[in-house]
């Protein structure tokens, strides 16, 4: 039995070179992890930081990204009033109609509408963009994770590590830099080692330090912009994320205790089986 | 329903009038109440009754998600998120019931491992047995065409695997797919009909889980030790022993399944399933869910043709045959003892089995090439080895330890070496 154990154990060292050895090719580097608010079992989203990702989003992402899913009802998530959240609305143009001649028309956006797109449709968000449509932004927080890997991904059952995306995203925007010269970097993309499915990406670096101004004082760095737009995106993924949380607690809690009674009654009525 | 005489007395005026006209309340009675169980069952036995809370977990919630589900490749994915964000507790009717699928699994392994383990499956219960691998069985197709219904890349390019694997059967091949997919591709007909099925086939696995445990009620459960039930002192009557000891069992599992729900909703998806499907862009590494990278390791595994079967239908082959071949576990199993227990050698090969199932399902999450492809070959012929070889002459060959003559002896045995360790414990203490 302690041989079938010890082979077993090689067998596994065996295995664990073998999966080095056929590791991905991309993304060549991993995200490093980054401290989140909203991570683990009490995680709350940090208002202040949601509307700085939002103006993030505003003022650089949305020139090309669309938020088709979140409407500017939703922005009263962030700490906005009903009447902050129309004047914002209020900024945006949509498109309504037919009235009455039947033709369509535009109109200051209202609370219940959704953001509009920057491009009318995929075709023209491709031509725009060196034929690469930008992805909308109502998921992607939740649609890219790198690869955890084994024996990792086991433990992230019990850290509760659910912040993969956000990740991804504050590793990809402070990932770009120069290309080492190891990697074939086609004509009009961009060198960035934490893109997940090659070398480089169709999408320049697309913020510096000091590009949009914060009123909170808060620095105004790529790395605290990427922070920021994370946090604003996991939202935008998971706008519910903190009820589930909280919701979640109430239940363990209930059926911690009820499985203790459970167990207590189970000895009780079992001692006296035997 | 169980063998036995019925002990049932009406006690009411009312019982009695029910009694004579439908007695319902009889059955219930002896089959939940009186109905006899061994006493030395462990918790491995309390997952039947655990599948069945899942059972109706998955069928309530998937009822409600239906009211507000719209099944057009137009809408199907932006209504699944509308139920996310605008549908209250929307989100956690859909984590419920997207995690609660991959609990269902979790609980039915445990159940079948549990099963072959103790020998469970051996006359007379095969018929028990076989009604489990059909519920298996539907509960894989309903998952499969569940995880298509919210419109993502998995989604659309699993159905498109998956069903594409028919097109490997000679003649018929080509038909049969196209049945399946109401056209040439995975298109609005394909996700039509999968939501039907998807809703039809929980209430056929309902149907098929009654006669299971109708089936379970006359032969009556298997135990730890493999001996059938010999006297009164063998067994406990079902309540309050056995309904106490699965309810804490329930809650226990409902604990874990609360605790993927609420913390690590999506850590058993893929995140490719929150891009809306597009036919026109193929996902990196297309992998099925968790529940189904064993199969889909041993379907890669056949790279090679086999005379004049090719590799593709030869995969298929193995695939199908990976779940046919539960269907005739009982008979390959010679041994005239049934539980491992008091089987040293099957033992060890049961839980080599084991964690190559384990093994199987890692392979199935990597890519197809390279060391990965002959490690998924290697774990390929284990499996198959597993029952086709070493079930029929392990059961010949192998000299089982020495049975106790009854359960209560074998109760009683435990307790007397537990208090003796206990003993010489507090000797040495």
């Amino acid at each position: 039995m302690k041989n079938v154990l010890n082979g077993l154990a090689a067998l596994g060292l065996g295995l664990a070179a073998v999966t080095a050895a056929n590791a991905a090719e991309y993304p060549i580097k991993k995200p490093v992890e980054q401290d989140w608010s909203f991570a683990g079992p009490f995680g709350t989203y940090d208002k202040g930081q949601l509307q700085r990702g939002f103006k993030i989003y505003r003022e650089v992402c949305a020139a090309c990204h669309s938020l088709n899913l979140v409407a500017f009802r939703n922005l009263e998530d962030l700490g906005y009033s009903e009447a902050q959240v129309k004047a914002i609305a209020s900024e945006y143009e949509v498109q309504d109609g037919p009235d009455e001649a039947g033709d369509m028309f535009m109109r200051a956006a209202k609370p219940s509408d959704k953001f509009p797109a920057p491009f009318a449709n995929p075709e023209q968000a491709a031509a725009s963009n060196n034929g690469a449509a930008p992805p909308d932004f109502s998921l992607i927080a939740k649609a890219r994770a790198v690869e955890r890997g084994f024996p990792t991904f086991v433990f992230d059952v019990f850290t509760q590590y659910a912040e993969a995306g956000p990740d991804y995203i504050h590793a990809l925007l402070t990932g770009y830099g120069e290309d080492p010269g190891e990697h074939e970097i086609p004509e009009g993309t961009h060198y960035n080692p934490y893109f997940l499915g090659s070398a480089s990406l169709a999408m320049a670096d697309p913020i510096s330090d000091g590009q949009v101004t914060y009123e909170d004082g808060t620095p105004e760095t790529v790395d605290q912009y990427a922070r920021d737009v994370s946090a604003f995106l996991m939202w935008a993924a998971e706008p519910h994320l903190e009820a589930r949380k909280a919701t979640g607690f109430t239940v363990m809690i209930f059926l911690v205790l009820f499985a203790g009674l459970m167990y207590l009654t189970k000895r009780k009525i079992w001692s006296e089986a035997h | 329903m169980s063998a036995g005489h019925s002990t049932y007395t009406p006690k009411s005026g009312f019982g009695r009038w029910m009694d004579a006209r439908l007695p319902l309340p009889r059955l219930v009675y002896d089959s939940f109440v009186a109905y006899p169980v061994p006493r030395n069952l462990n918790y491995a036995y309390t997952f039947g009754g655990i599948l069945s809370i899942m059972l109706v977990a998955q069928i309530l919630t998937g009822i409600v998600l239906a009211m507000h589900y719209a099944a057009s490749t137009e809408v199907a994915f932006n209504s699944v998120e509308k139920i996310m964000r605008d549908v209250n507790s929307g989100w956690l009717l859909r984590y419920l019931h997207s995690n609660g699928a991959s609990m269902f699994f979790v609980a039915v392994y445990v159940h079948i491992f549990r099963g072959l383990y103790y020998g469970s499956y051996k006359a007379p219960r095969e018929l028990l047995w076989i009604l489990g691998c059909i519920i298996y069985l539907l509960m894989m197709a309903t998952a499969f065409m569940g995880y298509v219904l919210p419109w993502g890349q998995m989604s659309f390019w699993g159905a498109t695997v998956i069903t594409g694997f028919f097109t490997a059967i000679p003649l018929v091949g080509e038909w049969i797919q196209q049945l399946l997919l109401g056209g040439f591709a995975v298109d609005n007909p394909t996700l039509n009909r999968f939501f039907s099925l998807h809703y039809l086939l929980p209430f056929m696995i309902a149907g098929v889980v009654v006669l299971h445990v109708w089936a379970l009620h006359v032969v009556g459960q298997t135990n730890p030790t493999g001996i059938e039930v010999k006297q009164k002192t063998d067994t406990v009557a079902f309540t309050p022993y056995a309904t106490v000891k699965d309810a804490f069992a329930m809650v226990v599992f409902l604990a874990v399944f609360a605790y993927f729900v609420f913390y690590i909703p999506n850590f058993l998806g893929h995140p490719d399933n929150y891009i809306e499907a597009d036919a026109l862009k193929t996902p990196a590494h297309i992998v099925p869910e968790w529940y189904f990278l064993p199969f889909y390791a041993i379907l890669r595994a056949i790279t090679f043709n086999i005379g004049p079967i090719d590799s593709k239908l030869g995969g298929v082959l193995a695939m199908f045959g990976a779940i046919a071949v539960l269907f005739v576990v009982p008979w390959l199993d010679t041994s005239k003892v049934r539980s491992a227990v008091y089987r040293p050698w099957f033992k060890l090969f049961f839980w080599l089995f084991v964690l190559n199932a384990i093994f199987l399902g890692w392979l199935g999450s990597r890519p197809a090439e390279g060391t990965y492809v002959a490690m998924a070959q290697a774990a390929t012929l284990y499996y198959f080895v597993f029952f086709l070889v070493i079930m029929p002459v392990l059961g010949l060959i192998e000299t089982p330890r020495k049975l106790p003559n009854s359960i209560t002896e074998a109760v009683l045995e435990k307790k007397s070496s537990v208090a003796a360790a206990t003993a010489t414990d507090q000797a040495k203490g």
